[in-house]
């Protein structure tokens, strides 16, 4: 900056007076001469720092050490009533979900492993009639628009849901018209269930998980 | 009247600054178990707390297609037009919940546990501690 802030300062005035609008440049040095200001340059410091800390203690967290999983009481869920008095007799989440192997989103569980590696034993029918199916076939979607292909795995999908939950309301058996990450943000398709009761679209990567060669 | 041409004051566009970094800092976590589901449809009308469904409970005992296939509930929370007298009946939650695969209809505040003023919905943020990384 070869400017001091004094100058700045009017040398924004004179441009905005001229060009009636704010320029760049002379915003850029305003910030700058914003920051210099002893008091606020201290709290902005302070700031960016504990922002920095703060988002390495997340990013550590999840990556190195997974950050020990809270699950909120029901009484102070903001859902349940505390005035219910059968409140108690509802099982905690915590005691129950802590016990599954954890993840970070969702309900801080990963119910695929909870599921393969038998924590879990959820009953597939309730009438001995009821045909169970399940499929162990990828289909790859490389519509993706330079982000990673996404991977739609059946084994999984098919081990809690029938064909029919998808087929062929929601999917085609082959490409599906208007598949897209904006209306699956918008909670059609992979986002009705991701977002609501399975792992959310935060996780990108876990759909968007193979590299075109 | 024209617009001033003056700078905003420091001390509000400080202000402005400290709203940015706020709104970047993460938002205050959603508390409800994601999943769960509200129902209140016909409940507090009728005098009841509105119904909570827990998807995180029944799904450790049951697989989605339980529910959503074999007795075809809709993937939309309140889209099932439930009263209680399908439900004494048999049908909807009444399919288990009644005395024989889960406890009956009579224990009312199992499942009217809402706080009042709720309104039909799943009740999911979704919540990550990290940016998704490809
Ligand atoms: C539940 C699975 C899932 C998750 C999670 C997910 N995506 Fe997608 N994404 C898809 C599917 C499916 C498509 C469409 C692929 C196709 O049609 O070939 C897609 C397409 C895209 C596209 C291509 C352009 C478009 O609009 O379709 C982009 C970009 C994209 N996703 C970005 C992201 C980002 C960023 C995230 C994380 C915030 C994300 N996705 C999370 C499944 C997912
Ligand atoms: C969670 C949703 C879901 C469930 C449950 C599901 N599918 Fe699919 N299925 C998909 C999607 C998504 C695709 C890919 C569609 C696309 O390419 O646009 C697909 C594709 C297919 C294809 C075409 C595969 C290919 O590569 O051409 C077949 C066949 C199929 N599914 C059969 C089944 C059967 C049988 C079941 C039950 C055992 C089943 N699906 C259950 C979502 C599902
Ligand atoms: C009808 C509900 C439903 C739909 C629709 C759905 N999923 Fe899923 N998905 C699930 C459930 C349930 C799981 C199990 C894990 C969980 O609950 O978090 C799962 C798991 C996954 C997994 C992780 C599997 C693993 O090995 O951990 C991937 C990847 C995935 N889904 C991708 C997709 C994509 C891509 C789409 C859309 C093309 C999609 N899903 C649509 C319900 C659904
Ligand atoms: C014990 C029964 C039961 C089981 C098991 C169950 N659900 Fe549900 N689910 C419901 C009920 C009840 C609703 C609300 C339906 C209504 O109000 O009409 C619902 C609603 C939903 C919705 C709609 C959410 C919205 O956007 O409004 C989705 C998505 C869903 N379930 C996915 C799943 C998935 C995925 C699984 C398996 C991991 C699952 N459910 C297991 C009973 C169940
Ligand atoms: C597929 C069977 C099934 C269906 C359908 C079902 N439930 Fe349940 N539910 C159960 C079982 C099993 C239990 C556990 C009973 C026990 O512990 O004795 C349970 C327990 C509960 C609990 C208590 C959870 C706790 O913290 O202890 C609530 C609340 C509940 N169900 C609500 C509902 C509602 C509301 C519906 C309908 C929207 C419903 N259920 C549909 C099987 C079902
Ligand atoms: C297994 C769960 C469950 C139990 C137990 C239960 N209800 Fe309900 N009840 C529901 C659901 C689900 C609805 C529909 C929710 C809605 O959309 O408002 C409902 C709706 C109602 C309604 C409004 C609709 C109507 O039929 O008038 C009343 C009143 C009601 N319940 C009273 C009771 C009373 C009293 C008891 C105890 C004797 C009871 N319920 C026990 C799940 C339950």
């Amino acid at each position: 900056m070869g400017m001091g802030c004094a100058q700045a300062a009017q040398a924004t005035h004179l441009a905005e007076m001229i060009f009636r609008r704010k320029t760049k440049a002379v915003m850029g040095s305003d910030i700058v001469c914003l920051l210099r200001n002893r008091r606020v340059g201290r709290w902005a410091a302070l700031l960016v720092a504990a922002s920095v800390i703060g988002a390495g203690v997340a990013w550590g967290g999840t990556v190195v050490a997974p950050v020990k999983n809270v699950w909120a009481a029901l009484i102070s869920d903001g859902l349940h009533d505390p005035a219910n008095p059968d409140i108690s007799l509802l099982q905690e989440p915590g005691d129950s979900l802590s016990k599954l192997p954890q993840d970070y989103v969702g309900n801080k569980v990963n119910w695929d492993q909870a599921l393969n590696e038998g924590y879990i034993d959820p009953r597939s029918k309730l009438q001995p009639q009821t045909r169970v199916r399940t499929l162990d076939q990828d289909t790859i979607m490389k519509n993706t628009g330079g982000t990673p292909w996404v991977r739609f795995p059946h084994r999984p999908h098919t081990a809690w849901l029938d064909c029919t939950t998808c087929h062929d309301s929601m999917f085609k058996e082959g490409p599906t018209p208007g598949l897209t990450m904006l209306a699956i943000l918008n909670g059609q398709y992979c986002g009705k269930c991701h977002g609501t009761v399975a792992f959310p679209l935060s996780e990108c990567n876990r759909c968007h998980s193979v590299i075109p060669k | 009247m024209k617009p001033s041409l003056r700078p905003p004051a420091r001390g509000k566009r400080w202000l402005a600054l400290l709203a940015v970094l706020l709104a970047l800092l993460p938002g205050a976590a959603v508390r409800a178990e994601y999943g769960d589901v509200v129902l209140n449809n016909w409940s507090q009308k009728n005098g009841m707390r509105p119904v909570i469904f827990p998807h995180w409970f029944h799904r450790e005992r049951f697989r989605c297609k339980v529910c959503h296939t074999e007795l075809g509930f809709k993937l939309q929370a309140g889209a099932d037009d439930m009263d209680m007298a399908d439900i004494i009946n048999g049908k909807f939650c009444g399919a288990c919940h009644n005395g024989k695969i889960a406890w009956s209809v009579e224990h009312c505040g199992l499942c009217h546990s809402g706080k009042p003023g709720l309104s039909t919905g799943i009740m999911s943020g979704g919540t990550s501690q990290g940016p998704g990384i490809f």
